[in-house]
């Protein structure tokens, strides 16, 4: 039987609190400025990764069925796809900007070209 | 041999939630295009306010606290229902409504005054993708809350069957999915906007 | 009350009045012909009410097969403009007409045949070739067609009620925004689309679900036939790359119908961001649809060849290779949109190193040929012709991954050239090979083989008369979707040979017609009647009696002497598919049994379950029809009235128990019995 066997209340628990706790610490983290540009960006992200996957193993048990493990597999080539999408459109839109930056004074800066 | 019907109770279940959960996979990536057009319009604010302008962070925060409560009083739902435990699973259930109502009015009333200031979703860029990115999963969440009502309202009528338990399941797979992706809307929208 | 739609939505010219009149007689046609032979019951109760995917399968067929004529009358008005509209003429068409006509015709070959076809082909084969009785959800593939027919429906009826897009098949901004294009054909465009397209979406979830769930026992993914491998690939692409296309849409209709400012070109939005995720999801999309070709080939060639697949673990890895790789490729659709040298580079790369697997795949398919007893049907002679046609479009494509050469035909007729060689010479091919290979499946008798090959012929001379002075005509700088140019060009003749080539391959369309009327006409005896013949003259024999030309058939309940499971079942198909499920014990399951000849053991039947007809799927497409209709035309309470519709019928949906029916262990041991008599 494909039963997931893990869905219990400690589980939920644990999740809840682990949640309050995350959404806590980066709400404290970003509206006091613990960090500062890139590095709170960073922080953010680390943190609501963290919530994120709590939340996906806690509450939506991932990873706890038993074989075939399609929702697993499922749920990583989706994961694929949006690192993929995500990414490479802001490398690319950034990219596209970069070239058509107004003012031409940034794109001028970075490639020493003075007048 | 098992009879006819476990066996296709058994595999109607597992056929049913391993769908549900590639649909929700799909609605990931739905989700992942607008945060992506979020991000490449985040700046652009044609001279208009930004996040930092725009949001009220206790706000947000008391947002944020309701819906992780109500996708972790579901999961109770769930297991009290499991269980066997009716009144109990309809008593949780009760409260996942009521806080997704509370979600949800606080959301619009956040949309309401963006728009009698002026700054709806035709001010700028940022604020177009800010409008679709958040008001999409509002959406979402109320579709889930009509949802719940039709849910609750099938076991109300026909008791806790293999069919409405099935769809608990559903429900509650795509009422925790909500709050995975708030939490990132929370992060990438709010948090970083006031950064 | 009625939104913007008023008088003028219905003003016509020559062109669309001509259109109208043709779709106007056909519909009339089918209407006199139910109506005379008493069919619409028929027509509702086996038809549109069933949620049996081999009916579905035929649905989606038809749909497609109207849908590629709208498409190839479009063809033919391009290719004459292209040819009259030279210097002082000014052709038949006006510009804005021409316009909408090829963003008509791409949108329509695109989205209604080739994926009608990738649909059909799923829905026929899938159930029957992984041993299973349905698909995982059967209502909601039903409500998947009807959503799909529902689409074909929106842009045939912008011929009689307003107008199409005229911003091509993908309808970039800004000029699909409400600044350059105020009327209603991008909105009919965006609804057409985005209707389909939920259809499509909820088909690779299911189908999806049903190839990993509802296999036989004893087939582990390894030995699954190489067309469901194919399918599967081409449904992990439909399932992560659509929720792109929903999305993208949904954001062009937003500052459309609600004013934002996500494309435009002011107050903050960001055309070139459509241009990305359009492209995120369409350059999977191409490949959604060439996967399942792949597929069919793979089927054709090894059953022709009487051999069985060549290196069979290389092709499943060609597959996925291609399912990665085509997620990594798309920034080479706008290579000139102005990313700079390395982003460029990256995608460049990327798109070359994505021909490795297709070569692969095209050279196993070669191997299996070698050494086997090579059989020049119809269905293989599509092989053939796609081997050499899609090989040297596929090469053009690798000619333009280079983002230096790209820059140079870049929307010229080169890439049209190129892109037209691998869906006719690829997917087109390959549909027509799968359906004349199949159509015995489902219809008990062979189609005719010189008619075929006379289409063949056909379809492949005429492709290359259409397209080869395409390749030319790019590369002399001519651009796409060019509706006037000036004689001293040099380009006419180029052109009048292209349109020699439409015509050629409409003698094609022509004999594919006449070969399923003259087939059906004089089909070959039922296949119940050949095994009848032929067990007479197994008896004349054993009892030393002659036995005269016509009672020597070949056994006809296997046509082509298959090698997979969808072959096993005797004509006709039952509406439950297998009386007992199949246990599988190796890749090629009924090639191994026909050779061991095991002896079956008196069938264990069970009670087979099986979902009730229901209307329900075709009144949620009813409903999103009216969303649709009034979203396109300001009808705003149209609108609510069809989203309250589908909500509605879903809730009824979900709320009745009793969707299933049975057929008992006896009833089906009676069935099977009776099948076995009338043979």
């Amino acid at each position: 039987m494909n039963k997931e066997s893990h869905s219990s209340l400690s589980s939920y628990l644990l999740g809840f609190m682990l949640s309050l706790l995350l959404t806590g610490t980066v709400y404290i983290v970003a509206t006091r400025h613990l960090f500062d540009g890139g590095g709170l960006v960073l922080v953010i992200m680390i943190l609501a990764l963290a919530q994120a996957l709590t939340q996906l193993m806690l509450f939506l048990h991932l990873g706890q069925e038993t074989k075939p493990r399609w929702k697993l597999g499922v749920f990583l080539f989706m994961l694929m796809v949006l690192l993929i999408l995500v990414g490479g459109s802001l490398w690319i839109m950034q990219n596209l900007n970069y070239n058509m930056a107004m003012p031409a004074t940034d794109t001028m800066k970075d490639e020493r070209i003075y007048r | 041999m098992n009879s006819l019907a476990s066996d296709q109770v058994m595999t109607k279940n597992d056929k049913t939630v391993l769908g549900f959960w590639i649909y929700l996979m799909t609605d990931v990536i739905l989700f992942a295009t607008l945060f992506a057009t979020y991000a490449v319009l985040r700046n652009n604010t044609f001279g208009g306010p930004s996040g930092k302008d725009l949001f009220n962070m206790p706000f947000v925060l008391t947002e944020t606290l309701i819906l992780l409560t109500s996708s972790f009083v579901c999961g109770l739902s769930v297991l009290a229902a499991r269980r066997g435990s009716k009144n109990q699973a309809q008593m949780w259930l009760s409260l996942t409504f009521l806080l997704g109502m509370v979600f949800i009015l606080m959301e619009i009333s956040e949309f309401h005054r963006l728009i009698v200031d002026g700054n709806s979703w035709q001010r700028s860029g940022f604020l177009s993708a800010f409008f679709t990115l958040v008001g999409t999963h509002g959406a979402h969440i109320t579709v889930g809350l009509i949802w719940l009502v039709v849910l609750r309202w099938q076991m109300f009528t026909k008791g806790f069957t293999d069919s409405t338990l099935r769809r608990l399941t559903l429900f509650s797979l795509f009422w925790h999915f909500l709050d995975v992706v708030w939490i990132f809307i929370f992060s990438i929208v709010y948090l970083m906007g006031v950064a | 009350m009625f939104g913007r739609l008023d008088l003028s939505a219905f003003q016509h010219n020559i062109i669309t009045l001509g259109g109208i009149a043709t779709m106007g007689i056909a519909v009339v046609g089918i209407i006199a012909s139910l109506t005379y032979f008493k069919r619409w019951k028929w027509l509702w109760e086996e038809w549109l009410t069933s949620l049996d995917p081999k009916k579905i399968g035929v649905m989606y067929l038809i749909v497609a097969a109207v849908m590629l004529l709208r498409g190839g009358g479009d063809a033919l008005l391009i290719r004459m403009q292209q040819v009259l509209s030279v210097g002082d003429s000014k052709g038949l068409l006006s510009t804005d007409q021409f316009q909408q006509i090829f963003s008509a015709h791409g949108t329509i070959m695109i989205f209604f045949v080739a994926m009608g076809a990738i649909f059909a082909l799923m829905n026929l084969l899938v159930p029957l070739m992984i041993g299973s009785r349905d698909v995982a959800f059967p209502f909601l593939n039903a409500t998947s067609f009807w959503l799909f027919a529902t689409g074909a429906v929106l842009v045939n009826l912008s011929l009689a009620v307003g107008e199409f897009g005229a911003a091509g098949w993908l309808s970039y901004p800004p000029l699909s925004e409400l600044t350059y294009s105020p009327g209603v054909g991008i909105d009919y465009w965006i609804w057409t689309l985005q209707i389909a397209g939920v259809g499509s979406l909820l088909s690779g979830i299911n189908f999806l679900t049903t190839i990993l769930t509802m296999r036989a026992p004893g087939m582990t993914l390894m030995r699954m036939p190489l067309f469901i491998w194919s399918v599967l690939g081409s449904l992990a692409l439909i399932i992560f790359a659509f929720p792109i296309l929903t999305a993208t849409l949904a954001l062009l209709s937003l500052d459309r119908l609600l004013g934002m400012h996500i494309f435009t070109s002011e107050m903050g939005g960001n055309p070139m961001m459509y241009v990305n995720l359009i492209w995120a999801w369409g350059h999977p999309e191409v490949y959604i649809l060439i996967l399942p070709a792949f597929g069919v080939f793979s089927e054709v060639v090894a059953t022709f060849s009487q051999k069985r697949l060549f290196g069979y673990t290389s092709m499943v890895w060609a597959i996925w290779a291609i399912v990665l790789l085509s997620f990594l490729v798309w920034l080479h659709h706008f290579f000139t949109m102005g990313a700079g040298g390395d982003v460029n580079a990256f995608f460049g790369i990327m798109t070359m190193i994505i021909a490795v697997p297709t070569g692969v795949k095209v050279f196993n398919w070669l191997f299996t040929m070698y050494r086997g007893r090579v059989h020049f049907t119809t269905p293989m002679m599509w092989f053939l012709g796609f081997v050499m046609t899609f090989t040297v479009g596929g090469m053009a494509g690798v000619l333009m991954s280079v983002p230096a050469v790209d820059f140079q035909i870049h929307n010229s007729l080169f890439l049209v050239a190129h892109f037209h060689t691998m869906i006719v010479g690829g997917v087109l091919f390959g549909a027509f090979a799968g359906f004349s290979y199949w159509f015995p499946r489902f219809t008990g008798f062979r189609l005719n083989e010189t008619l075929g090959k006379f289409a063949f012929w056909c379809w492949q001379i005429g492709f290359l008369l259409a397209f080869g002075p395409l390749y030319i005509l790019g590369m002399m700088g001519a651009t796409r979707r060019l509706d006037h140019y000036d004689p001293s060009m040099g380009w006419r003749w180029l052109f009048v040979v292209a349109g020699s080539g439409v015509l050629v391959i409409g003698a094609g369309v022509g004999f594919q017609i006449l070969q399923i009327v003259v087939s059906v006409w004089q089909r070959q005896p039922s296949w119940q009647k050949v095994d009848r013949l032929l067990r007479i003259s197994k008896i004349k024999k054993a009892l030393g009696l002659s036995v005269t030309e016509n009672q020597k058939v070949e056994p006809a309940s296997d046509p082509w002497n298959g090698r997979t499971l969808e072959w096993s079942i005797s004509y006709p198909l039952p509406v439950y598919n297998f009386a007992v499920i199949p246990k599988v014990e190796g890749r090629d399951p009924f090639w191994v049994a026909k050779q061991t000849k095991v002896q079956p053991a008196k069938p264990a039947y069970e009670d087979i379950e099986l979902p009730k007809n229901t209307p329900i799927g075709l009144f949620i497409a009813g409903g999103a029809f009216l969303f649709g209709f009034g979203l396109i035309w300001h009808i705003w309470w149209l609108a609510t009235v069809g989203l309250i519709g589908v909500i509605a019928l879903i809730t009824i949906r979900m709320s009745d128990d009793n969707t299933d029916y049975i057929i008992t262990a006896a009833e089906v041991e009676n069935l099977e019995a009776q099948r076995r008599r009338s043979a």
